[in-house]
């Protein structure tokens, strides 16, 4: 799979709260809060945002609170992959859980600039500054949490797995 | 080979006879908590193929985060979670009016040394104080152990914080952990376990132990356990009548790191907007005007936090400026203040006190802020927009430095306070 798109980039500890506010997790519906992603953060993220593009972050990205709704509504808004230095280890699993690719090179973040042309080989593990011509190569997940990025998340994994 | 707890814990867990920081492992549950959120894991658990959870008597949901409901969409979801529990044959609902699960679980004897706890929650690690490897997960997650009774989890490395020498008066184990965070970062502790010990950790009661094993979340931390002892086993007591095993570090364990930390001077710590690691002392913070004081939550709201607060507030009045909100972490520790006297105190102050549970710390009701304005909380969160608008600014501090502010009507430190 190749993903292509341009680059969000925000900073270090992008916490859970300002990426879905507490207020909307009552909405079980993904269409529904992916309306309010990133609002406490960067309230025009829609304006420039088209779907398949990058979030580029510092260390520590999704730190805070266990709510899966973070991963979710990032998914939903349609957020092609997240490339952080580093993950808080809830958000991880949720993004994982969710199938929304997540990868961590703080090589590749700190060659990234905001709205720089990306594409991301997953088969072959490459991220690609189209913009400046870099290319900086991912280090491989384990395979079981490749696979279940790969089927969508851990639901149709397990779904997956059981009918095989 | 030596081991430290978590790996102990894990290992026992996991069915083997002994795991090292690194490994994956699949590992069964003990004890799943979960909150408000049973709605979500529940849908997510529908999807799933088992039709009933793995086993209901290990499965505890406490409703604390919007309690009493606070909007109709609340009311349908709390709705839902009671029909759910009942056609799961799920025992252990504890409803709105109970508390905070951080504090009812320990309280109605569900944790013990040495057990595997997941909750959807990040404040899980609490149960670290307790000597149990606790840890917070997502919704899907959970509803793969409703599905299964386990997880898979990466081993991890240890941090170990050795903490000696005596706090002063109204300085509190708040002050501590703080202070820890501001030094190793809100990612210092990402993806470890952390073992708090030493003189200072053994002194302090449960109470105190419980808010260092809360807050250490905030610097990452995957579990936050203390080793337990004689007063953990008096705690259980009169709460439990399974057995457990008092699980502990061997002498000659790995840890990835150890740090050396003497309380003896150490002042009362604030962390400022808005990150949790943004600590300074509070002699820096003096003097900053506070609209809102929130006594509080899963890290302080407990019996020990209200009698230092009511210590400082006894015969004061809050300043005309504050709102002082204060919330009994359960209903337990509500009953106890109410027979301590200091209900009547902050009552008498000018307080305002709110049922148990999560109360103002989420933003959503008891106390939301407006843009512009300033608390000062004995909760665990800092972030923009955490308990409102996201031009509010949020500081946090111990019960004693909350009290001092509210009654000054700007932060201040409490050690000022002692006649």
């Amino acid at each position: 799979m190749i993903l292509k798109g341009k680059a969000i980039k925000y900073g270090n500890d992008i916490n859970t709260d300002v990426i879905i506010p507490g207020r909307y997790l009552n909405f079980v519906k993904p269409e529904e809060l992916a309306l309010h992603t990133l609002e406490n953060l960067d309230p025009d993220f829609f304006k420039t945002f088209t779907k398949g593009d990058v979030i580029v972050a510092g260390r520590n990205f999704g730190c805070g609170s266990s709510r899966e709704q973070a991963a979710m509504c990032l998914k939903y808004a349609g957020v092609g992959a997240i490339v952080a230095k580093s993950f808080a280890r809830i958000f991880y699993r949720n993004a994982i859980n969710q199938g929304l690719p997540v990868i961590e090179s703080s090589e590749a973040v700190d060659a990234i600039e905001n709205k720089d042309e990306l594409s991301i080989d997953f088969d072959k593990g490459l991220i690609k500054n189209v913009t400046k011509n870099l290319r900086f190569t991912m280090q491989p997940a384990p395979e079981f949490l490749q696979e279940i990025i790969t089927a969508g998340g851990l639901v149709p994994w397990l779904h997956e797995k059981s009918h095989s | 080979m030596a081991s430290t707890i978590a790996e102990k814990i894990l290992a026992r867990a996991s069915g083997k006879k002994e795991v090292k920081a690194g490994e994956i492992v699949d590992a069964n549950i003990d004890l799943a908590m979960s909150h408000d959120n049973t709605t979500l894991v529940s849908e997510i658990f529908k999807e799933m193929d088992k039709k009933n959870v793995w086993n209901s008597q290990r499965i505890v949901i406490v409703l604390d985060h919007r309690t009493p409901a606070n909007t109709i969409k609340t009311a349908e979801n709390h709705k839902l979670i009671r029909e759910f529990v009942k056609k799961q044959n799920i025992k252990n609902l504890f409803d709105v009016g109970e508390g905070i699960c951080h504090q009812v679980l320990p309280e109605k004897g569900f944790v013990h040394p040495g057990m595997l706890i997941v909750g959807t929650d990040s404040h899980t690690t609490t149960y670290g104080a307790f000597g149990a490897f606790a840890t917070g997960i997502g919704a899907t997650d959970m509803a793969a152990v409703w599905s299964t009774g386990k997880i898979w989890l990466k081993v991890p490395k240890t941090l170990g914080f050795d903490i000696s020498g005596e706090l002063s008066k109204y300085v509190m184990s708040k002050d501590v952990i703080l202070y820890l965070i501001g030094k190793i970062g809100a990612d210092g502790a990402n993806y470890k376990a952390c073992e708090f010990y030493g003189d200072t950790i053994e002194n302090m009661s449960i109470d105190s132990r419980m808010c260092i094993s809360n807050q250490a979340m905030e610097a990452g931390a995957k579990a936050a356990i203390i080793p337990p002892d004689k007063k953990i086993l008096d705690y259980l007591k009169l709460r439990t009548k399974e057995s457990f095993e008092m699980i502990h570090s061997d002498k000659d364990a790995e840890y990835e790191k150890t740090f050396d930390f003497d309380v003896t001077d150490t002042e009362p710590q604030v962390a400022c907007p808005d990150k949790v690691d943004n600590v300074k002392p509070v002699s820096k913070v003096t003097g900053v005007k506070i609209n809102q004081a929130v006594l509080g939550s899963c890290t302080n709201g407990r019996l020990e936090d209200f009698a230092i607060a009511s210590d400082i507030l006894k015969g004061k009045t809050i300043s005309k400026n504050v709102r002082m909100i204060v919330v009994p972490a359960s209903r337990s520790v509500y009953l106890e203040a109410i027979k301590g006297g200091y209900i009547e105190i902050f009552l008498k102050a000018g307080a305002i006190i709110v049922n148990p549970g999560c109360g103002p710390c989420l933003g959503l009701h008891q106390g939301v802020l407006a843009d512009g304005e300033c608390v000062i909380s004995s909760t665990n969160r800092n972030f923009k927009g955490r308990m409102g608008a996201s031009g509010a600014e949020i500081y946090l501090g111990s019960p004693a430095t909350v009290a001092a502010s509210a009654v000054k009507g700007e932060i201040k430190d409490p050690r000022d306070m002692i006649l």
